[in-house]
């Protein structure tokens, strides 16, 4: 995999709030095809840094090259063209509220493409039904549970099959099936289609089911204290912080 | 056209093999096959679809060098179309990482089309609906004079209770952040109204007697009047933002699990705010109306001390009180009508803006509504 040039390559990237830096000369690549988790505890800057990496927030210094385009510094067109390249599910979900669930996954359809509505229409209850939402489509956002929500966002996000889907804590708050049903829709959509995932997650099952590797944030070193498989990192590492973050999952396995 | 596409790869295409009599149809894709390359061969394969209606057609995808979920949308799309049984649709020689995605679908699942999305009602479902969502509204602002009531009648009894520090903060945002475009308008209003006057009763050389008409209509009615829309727009509109989107975020949800009830915790705040600030706003705009309007007497030549001699000589005690009673109920209202609004919020953030658009159009109709009665009352109480 590593044979491949790296889809995105984050190069000395600062990220912080005002003068406050959260992370500092943060450097790290992804490969194509591979699903990417960004882990560690609360605060350390995940969310930042996936906010740094599409494009929504401007770092205090470094680049975060997309496709060898630096999305920091995209303006226009070309930021337009390398923001429909990739794909973001937000938290909350970021339904619009105002449309019903298919209207949400046909937006960026009917904004890109050319295709006809039924065409649109069809490609999104093909995206709808990847995440067993197929009966849903003509409900408003509100009127879904909180985990049918994430999933409709994640369908949204696919809509035009970017390369790059970045999740933000895909499974938390879905229960253990669905959440198990989301890691194998990721992992098939990674392995048929080579669709590149960055995730940023906490639930550890999920984590050794999908990454292919991860990298491991800190708050008080302000930036990435491991990276690597998950598995490997789990049996092989030295560093307290990251057995720590590993070994109370499996004080809770036991459990 | 759209401006923004990709880049083609390599353009999807279609060649169509015409059969003899009774071999199937060969379709034959080739290419890349996604959401922006495909908008043509879908429709001439649906074309072929209908052309070849009663022979087999074989869809050939040896040649898809890429085909993402679009792609296979169309695929789908090729598969569910009805057919007859002797003439149905195949798809042979697509790479199997692709068709593992095409399995995943079930073609006839998708063969109705899905619920519409904005169904049209029936008048008469319309008419009960609109009933239904009507009493529901009456019926909450008939519970929510109860809560208020309740609230206040506590504030009354136990002062102590109430929030002050709320109370102080929503004041000082309806009123000290208010005053710019109070004083805006209210000048405005006073030089406009001063000049207007002035033009026709110069003719009867009766211009001192701007200041009788500018004094008794500002006191007695605009002054209070203009107070309360502007107030409406940009308070009331406030009040429902705020609390509306504070029932979508399930924050009303959570006060009132903490025993807190929304009435008093939110509602008598604002409105104790706006009982004191709007009389204070509109005896403020009153003087800024006034100060214009002697500006524009001094144009006319008339010197101040003369137009306010004059004014205070016409207007009485009873045409301010009568004037500033009003102002009360204004403030009562705009403030009710926000946060009954704001609470009145279904979900989403549309519905914000819905609550937002009713708190204002409600508030200055209930406004107009009161000035008359008052107008009506002062008549019959020959004030």
């Amino acid at each position: 995999m590593s044979a491949q040039l790296p889809i995105i390559r984050v190069r000395d990237l600062t990220v912080g709030y005002g003068r406050r830096a959260v992370l500092e000369k943060v450097s790290f690549d992804v490969y194509p095809g591979e699903v990417f988790v960004i882990l560690g505890g609360s605060g350390c800057g995940k969310s930042t840094l996936l906010k740094h990496m599409i494009g929504l927030l401007r770092p205090m210094a470094g680049q975060v090259l997309i496709e060898e385009q630096d999305i920091t510094t995209a303006q226009g067109e070309a930021r337009r063209t390398l923001l429909a390249r990739l794909g973001v599910m937000y938290q909350s979900g970021a339904l619009f509220g105002s449309m019903t669930v298919l209207e949400n996954v046909r937006l960026p359809l009917e904004e890109y493409t050319d295709l006809p509505l039924e065409a649109m229409d069809l490609i999104a209850r093909t995206k709808l039904a990847l995440v067993q939402l197929a009966g849903s489509g003509s409900m408003l956002p509100a009127e879904l549970s909180g985990g049918m929500q994430k999933r409709a966002a994640i369908a949204r996000a696919m809509a035009l099959d970017p390369p790059i889907l970045f999740l933000d804590e895909p499974s938390a708050g879905l229960d253990p099936i669905t959440s198990a049903g989301l890691d194998q829709l990721i992992l098939r959509l990674a392995r048929s289609l080579g669709v590149t995932f960055v995730v940023v997650t906490h639930e550890l099952p999920s984590i050794f089911t999908i990454a292919d590797r991860v990298i491991m944030l800190d708050k008080s070193a302000r930036g990435i204290v491991a990276e690597g498989n998950p598995h490997v990192l789990r049996d092989t590492s030295e560093d307290a912080r990251v057995r720590q973050f590993f070994n109370r999952e499996a004080v809770l396995e036991a459990v | 056209m759209r401006s923004h596409r990709r880049p083609l790869t390599s353009p999807a295409q279609l060649a169509l093999t015409a059969p003899s009599a009774d071999a199937p149809a060969r379709l034959a894709l080739t290419g890349h096959l996604n959401a922006y390359t495909i908008a043509e061969v879908w429709a001439q394969a649906r074309a072929a679809l209908t052309r070849f209606a009663l022979t087999p057609v074989v869809v050939d995808a040896a040649g898809v060098d890429y085909c993402d979920g679009a792609g296979i949308a169309m695929l789908v799309d090729l598969l569910r179309q009805p057919r007859t049984l002797d003439a149905p649709v195949r798809i042979e020689g697509l790479a199997p990482r692709y068709q593992a995605l095409l399995d995943q679908f079930d073609p006839a699942a998708f063969r109705e089309a899905p619920a519409r999305l904005h169904r049209s009602l029936s008048p008469t479902e319309r008419l009960g609906r609109t009933a239904s969502t009507t009493l529901d509204n009456l019926r909450s602002a008939v519970a929510f004079v109860g809560e208020v009531g309740a609230g206040l009648a506590a504030a009354a009894r136990r002062p102590e209770h109430v929030r002050w520090s709320d109370t102080w903060l929503v004041a000082q945002r309806l009123g000290v952040e208010g005053l710019p475009i109070i004083s805006l308008v209210g000048f405005l209003m006073g030089v406009i109204l001063a000049f207007q006057s002035a033009i026709a009763l110069r003719k009867f050389g009766a211009e001192i007697l701007v200041a009788d008409l500018l004094g008794i209509s500002l006191l007695r009615e605009l002054g209070a009047l203009m107070t309360a829309i502007l107030l409406a727009g940009r308070t009331g509109a406030a009040f429902a933002a705020e609390i509306g989107t504070m029932k979508v975020n399930e924050e009303i949800d959570a006060l009132v699990t903490m025993g807190l009830e929304p009435a008093r915790f939110l509602v008598v705040p604002r409105i104790l705010a706006a009982l004191m600030m709007t009389p204070l706003l509109t005896l403020y705009a009153i003087l800024i109306g006034l100060v214009g309007g002697g500006l524009v007497m001094l144009s006319f030549d008339i010197p101040i001390a003369l137009y306010r001699n004059e004014l205070f000589s016409f207007v009485t005690m009873t045409d301010f009180l009568g004037g500033m009673a009003k102002t009360f109920v204004f403030g009562l209202i705009v403030a009710w009508v926000g946060c009954l609004r704001g609470l009145q919020t279904r979900s989403g953030a549309a519905a914000v803006g819905l609550s937002a658009t009713s708190a204002v159009v409600t508030a200055i109709v209930l406004i107009v509504v009161a000035d008359g009665i008052f107008a009506l009352v002062y008549y019959h109480l020959d004030i």
